[in-house]
């Protein structure tokens, strides 16, 4: 009697039990797939457009998105527009703060209202001149179309676009067949990939862009002064 | 004829908490706005983090977690905005971040309304504690990749850094919501997924201001508030007790949104203190602030 009692209600506890497992084991497999889908949508938006820059001061791109809590103050202290926040859809990490020279260049404002904006370290305050910020490298892309360099026009429209003209970027000459060329020619280590340059470009598709370092030079960025 | 109904209540009372919830909701949002729009830059910013009157930063706390965990480190700033942010969801109700402040809110109170007038059924019911799971899940993979994760999607922030900065396609989160709540799940988005729900219910576990069923008694046994709100399973307690059981709902769930105070005929609940003397009908004026 006392063990017909017992067996129904120890195998209903049982499966009591089962169900219950297989639900938490259900939740938590969901939940690890998403978390899975998370990080690696997360890995995609690391890699962005290269013609999206980040705001001057902005840490290792790594580090960038562990920091910048995507507020958007960088943004509204930007005297010029120049920068924006990344929308959904857009194919970097959402909400972080980028631009793109050829719209609207980075101005090099002597105070770097934009990093001392920035609640975070996302914008370093170790950044104190403009002029050691590295948002990029500017890299003469178009050697086939700049009307400089094809001899086609003394242009000089990135050289005169330059904040810091002389320094980042001089025309160098070039004597060919009897004829003189002035060529655009980038300083490294003083180019801060502000973009003035690739913006003011007259060409239909600027000659001259604004590149990530890393991307153009390989010993690991170092900005030299 | 049959019904007993008390005294007939206004309109204003019936609508009460649903009208200051969502003046509240539109008033944050609208403090956002008026500086984009009209140049009167009284905050800056978004629900992330934010600069009022060129002075007291308020930065989420949730994200903050996600950023320590990642990179092992904050700044003041950041940590400051956090506190000042957690300290009052501390005191009011941890869910009061949901259905007074955040945008989303609207959208699924929005779902639930129209999948009230379809009679559509509750659908998918996830796990009770999928939500914390998955909180569990943004603060661990964040520590994993070094990156703040649940900001690729959250649409929290989504939605909102979309009305103030420009919305690309948030618009597609915002419809997913809709439809989920719709379709899919009952309450689903916010009763049962949304991590930074459940984060801020975690900060409000000890909230001392709550909502209580003061005069259970008069309970008519109609229903609506459970039909009414977000998340029913936390008025039973209070409700259906009997003798020295609280009154009080204590739930971390309970978001404080006061919608079973305006739809209860009989006038069973209202904004209490939780700790001290059990609050009664003793008062069952209906004039009491939710401070
Ligand atoms: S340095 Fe000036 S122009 Fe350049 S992004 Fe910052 S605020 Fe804008
Ligand atoms: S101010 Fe800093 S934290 Fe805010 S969006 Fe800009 S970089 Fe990110
Ligand atoms: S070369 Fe171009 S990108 Fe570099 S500092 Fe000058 S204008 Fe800016
Ligand atoms: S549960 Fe999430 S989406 Fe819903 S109101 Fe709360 S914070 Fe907003």
């Amino acid at each position: 009697m006392s063990n017909g009692n017992k067996l129904p209600r120890s195998s209903e506890h049982s499966a009591e039990r089962r169900r219950f497992i297989a639900g938490t084991a259900q939740a938590a497999g969901s939940v690890s797939l998403v978390g899975l889908l998370l990080a690696s949508y997360g890995e995609q938006a690391r890699t962005h457009p290269v013609a999206a820059l980040r705001p001057p001061g902005a840490i290792d791109e790594q580090d960038f998105l562990g920091a910048c809590v995507r507020c958007g103050l960088c943004v509204r202290d930007c005297p010029f527009d120049t920068l924006r926040l990344a929308r959904f859809g857009e194919s970097m990490a959402t909400g972080t703060p980028y631009f793109i020279a050829r719209d609207v260049p980075c101005e090099m404002c002597t105070d770097i209202p934009c990093a001392a904006a920035c609640p975070t370290d996302a914008l370093s305050k170790s950044l104190t001149d403009i002029g050691d910020a590295d948002m990029g490298v500017a890299v003469v892309t178009g050697t086939d179309t700049c009307y400089s360099i094809t001899g086609v026009a003394h242009c000089t429209a990135c050289y005169f676009a330059c904040p810091i003209k002389n320094e980042a970027i001089t025309m160098e000459m070039k004597q060919e067949n009897g004829k003189v060329f002035f060529v655009p020619t980038v300083h490294r280590e003083h180019c801060t990939g502000c973009g003035k340059c690739e913006k003011d470009c007259i060409l239909p598709e600027a000659a001259i862009k604004v590149l990530p370092r890393d991307l153009v030079s390989h010993d690991s960025g170092a900005h030299i002064d | 004829m049959i019904e007993t109904a008390p005294a007939r209540r206004s309109l204003w009372q019936r609508q009460r908490w649903l009208t200051l919830r969502r003046s509240s909701q539109l008033a944050i949002l609208g403090l956002f706005l008026i500086g984009p729009w009209f140049d009167i830059w009284w905050a800056k910013g978004n629900l992330a983090a934010s600069l009022w009157f060129d002075t007291i930063p308020l930065t989420d706390p949730m994200i903050v977690v996600q950023s320590f965990v990642a990179l092992g480190e904050v700044t003041a700033t950041a940590l400051v905005g956090a506190v000042l942010v957690a300290g009052f969801y501390v005191m009011v109700g941890g869910r009061v971040f949901c259905s007074w402040v955040c945008p989303v809110n609207i959208i699924t109170d929005a779902a639930h309304w129209t999948r009230q007038r379809l009679r559509i059924p509750p659908g998918w019911r996830p796990h009770p504690a999928l939500r914390m799971w998955l909180l569990a899940m943004c603060v661990a993979t964040s520590a994993w990749t070094g990156t703040i994760v649940w900001e690729l999607v959250n649409p929290v922030t989504l939605v909102q850094r979309g009305i103030v900065f420009g919305l690309g396609f948030g618009w597609i989160i915002i419809a997913s919501i809709f439809l989920f709540d719709v379709v899919v799940s009952r309450r689903g988005w916010c009763g049962h997924l949304c991590p930074v729900g459940a984060f801020y219910g975690i900060l409000g576990v000890a909230s001392p201001v709550r909502i209580a069923a003061v005069a259970r008694e008069a309970c008519s046994d109609c229903g609506d508030c459970f039909e009414v709100c977000p998340e029913p399973q936390v008025i039973t307690p209070a409700l259906r007790g009997v003798d020295q059981s609280t009154r009080v709902i204590v739930a971390r769930d309970c978001t404080n949104c006061g919608r079973c105070i305006d739809v209860c005929p009989d006038e069973v609940f209202r904004f209490a203190w939780r700790y001290g003397a059990e609050p009664t009908v003793a008062t069952p004026e209906r004039t009491n602030k939710p401070s």
